[in-house]
């Protein structure tokens, strides 16, 4: 017996579901373009609120001192140790690649410059960014899903000033601090490594150090520090505050944190880069 | 102890409605949660909110204490319409409020003491020994004082529910919201909490509004009864009323639940 012939309302279907199949790649595609600018809007928003609610009593001086602590004294173990190595193999190459043709002199002067300005800054927020940036998101995240930033709405605390207002000072105050502890061991790092093992002279490597280094170099770094500081803490408090979904949840609000900071850093790096030296950005 | 409170429209304290809910409507993309919700909470009694799972409870709880903004429609607290209130007014009308999340929503970093000081810490200018006495107070009328400085994580379910309830209760409330506070617990934790419901009504005269659908729970403690079905009120009474209900959907609900007032 012959196949039927295909009803009317099969040969209805199969245009509607190629119809809805197009939507959805449609949506998704939007979703995906939009996505970023919808991040920002919601940091953007977020950091009005903070502003706004940071400048209105009252003043919990106690859970500021507790986020610089967290923040600031927390780090100052995983940034030395990460600022000594970084010095460390910077030197290694400069003085190797420098030898080739004889300005290992100038090892000092270069491995200082990058420190001040690019690497400290960086690899601080980095570093603070995977130390304490994801325990934030994690523990405001905790808070979202196991009701306690309602309990605080419910006691009338306004949770933005109470836990995000603190959060984000703390990284703006701490993330200068952190990097210049992180230039002076990262500095300390590369002395060692390039007097004791490369035989550079200890009075060359500090004599074109602070030949090449000056103030404003360093404080270019501390600007970019100011400014990841409040991105990192920011994005951190942002993705926490938001999460939903129970621990699997709070797993991908850490997630995306930590991607979202580390991508925000590069990309306010260079931005701020450009900005301070006045050469354009694109 | 002085509060810093702005001040509020004009209250009605004396009268025996509390709040009055009124035509409360809240959607969340297509799906319409809250469909016309209207009932009365009864002053200084202890008022449950009945229904299956995904009747809308929780969502009208958040609406009456203004987690949410309710799509339209009146929340009318001693006269004065809550869902219209923003910013500090707001802030202040909350604290008329109390409230007992299902999981307690304890501070885990806090001790029980600090959880309980911190209303009184943010909301008075109390000394610092004002807060301790008031605070050991509370505690020891509900029994979990030896439990003051432990952490909430070492508490079991049902003293994390007292602190919960003395927490609420701290600032001397009003109306004390407890939203399915006997969910996962034992049936003698499950008693003490009732218990607990009752004597806070008793010793503070405060109006208790409680969401849940056990029904054991609302044969022991319900003065007044509402039965939340697809997002509006279908039937509401004295618990008595109710077990003689012809509303099909509440009848049902109680049939199934197999609980009788003996």
């Amino acid at each position: 017996m012959p196949d039927a012939a295909p009803t009317a309302s099969a040969t209805e279907e199969k245009p509607s579901k190629l119809r809805a199949a197009a939507r959805d790649v449609g949506e998704w595609i939007v979703n995906v373009l939009l996505s970023p600018f919808v991040e920002i809007g919601a940091l953007v928003k977020l950091l009005w609120e903070a502003v706004f609610w940071g400048i209105r009593p009252p003043y919990r001086g106690r859970l500021f001192v507790e986020s610089m602590e967290f923040i600031g004294i927390g780090s100052i173990f995983i940034i030395s140790l990460t600022a000594f190595f970084v010095g460390a193999v910077l030197a290694l190459q400069l003085v190797d690649g420098f030898r080739d043709f004889g300005a290992e002199s100038q090892s000092g002067a270069v491995i200082g410059l990058a420190l001040a300005r690019e690497v400290g800054p960086v690899f601080a927020a980095l570093m603070v960014t995977s130390r304490a940036g994801s325990a934030m998101t994690t523990e405001l995240g905790s808070m979202r899903v196991t009701n306690q930033i309602d309990a605080l709405v419910t006691m009338a605390v306004n949770p933005v000033q109470y836990l995000v207002v603190p959060r984000v000072v703390a990284g703006f105050v701490m993330l200068p601090v952190l990097t210049m502890l992180f230039n002076i061991v990262g500095v300390f790092g590369a002395f060692l490594v390039a007097v004791s093992l490369l035989g550079l002279d200890p009075g060359v490597f500090m004599d074109r150090l602070k030949w090449l280094v000056d103030w404003e170099d360093v404080s270019q770094g501390l600007i970019k520090a100011m400014v990841f500081g409040v991105a990192v803490t920011l994005i951190a408090c942002r993705q926490g505050f938001y999460a939903k979904g129970g621990a699997a949840g709070v797993g991908r609000a850490t997630n995306r944190a930590v991607v979202q900071s580390a991508i925000a850093i590069l990309m306010l790096d260079y931005l701020v880069t450009g900005l301070v030296l006045g050469q354009g950005l694109f | 102890m002085r509060l810093t409170r702005p001040p509020l429209p004009p209250q009605v304290k004396d009268d025996p409605i509390h709040v009055r809910i009124r035509d409360v409507h809240k959607t969340y993309g297509d799906h319409h949660v809250l469909n016309s919700a209207s009932l009365d909470i009864h002053r200084g009694k202890t008022n449950l909110i009945i229904g299956p799972s995904g009747s809308g409870k929780t969502v009208l709880m958040r609406q009456l204490i203004r987690l949410e903004k309710p799509d339209s429609g009146e929340l009318l607290v001693n006269g004065v319409d809550f869902a219209k209130l923003e910013g500090l007014a707001l802030a202040s009308m909350r604290r008329t409020f109390g409230m007992v999340f299902q999981m307690s929503a304890l501070f885990d970093s806090m001790t029980v003491f600090d959880n309980v000081a911190f209303p009184l810490r943010e909301h008075t200018d109390l000394s610092r020994a004002e807060v301790r006495e008031r605070v050991m107070d509370r505690l020891s009328v509900l029994g979990i004082d030896g439990a003051a400085h432990q952490l909430p994580a070492q508490l079991s379910g049902g003293m994390q529910k007292r602190v919960a309830v003395a927490r609420a209760m701290i600032l001397e409330s009003e109306i004390l919201i407890y939203d399915e506070p006997t969910t996962g617990l034992d049936p003698i934790t499950t008693e003490m909490v009732d218990e607990l419901i009752v004597e806070a009504e008793e010793m503070f005269g405060i109006t208790s509004i409680v969401i849940s659908h056990d029904m054991a729970s609302v044969v022991r403690i319900a003065d007044h009864l509402s039965f939340l079905h697809q997002g509006r009120i279908a039937a509401a009474g004295t618990p008595q009323e109710l077990l003689h209900t012809e509303h099909p959907a509440t009848a049902e609900f109680i049939r199934a639940s197999r609980v009788t007032l003996d």
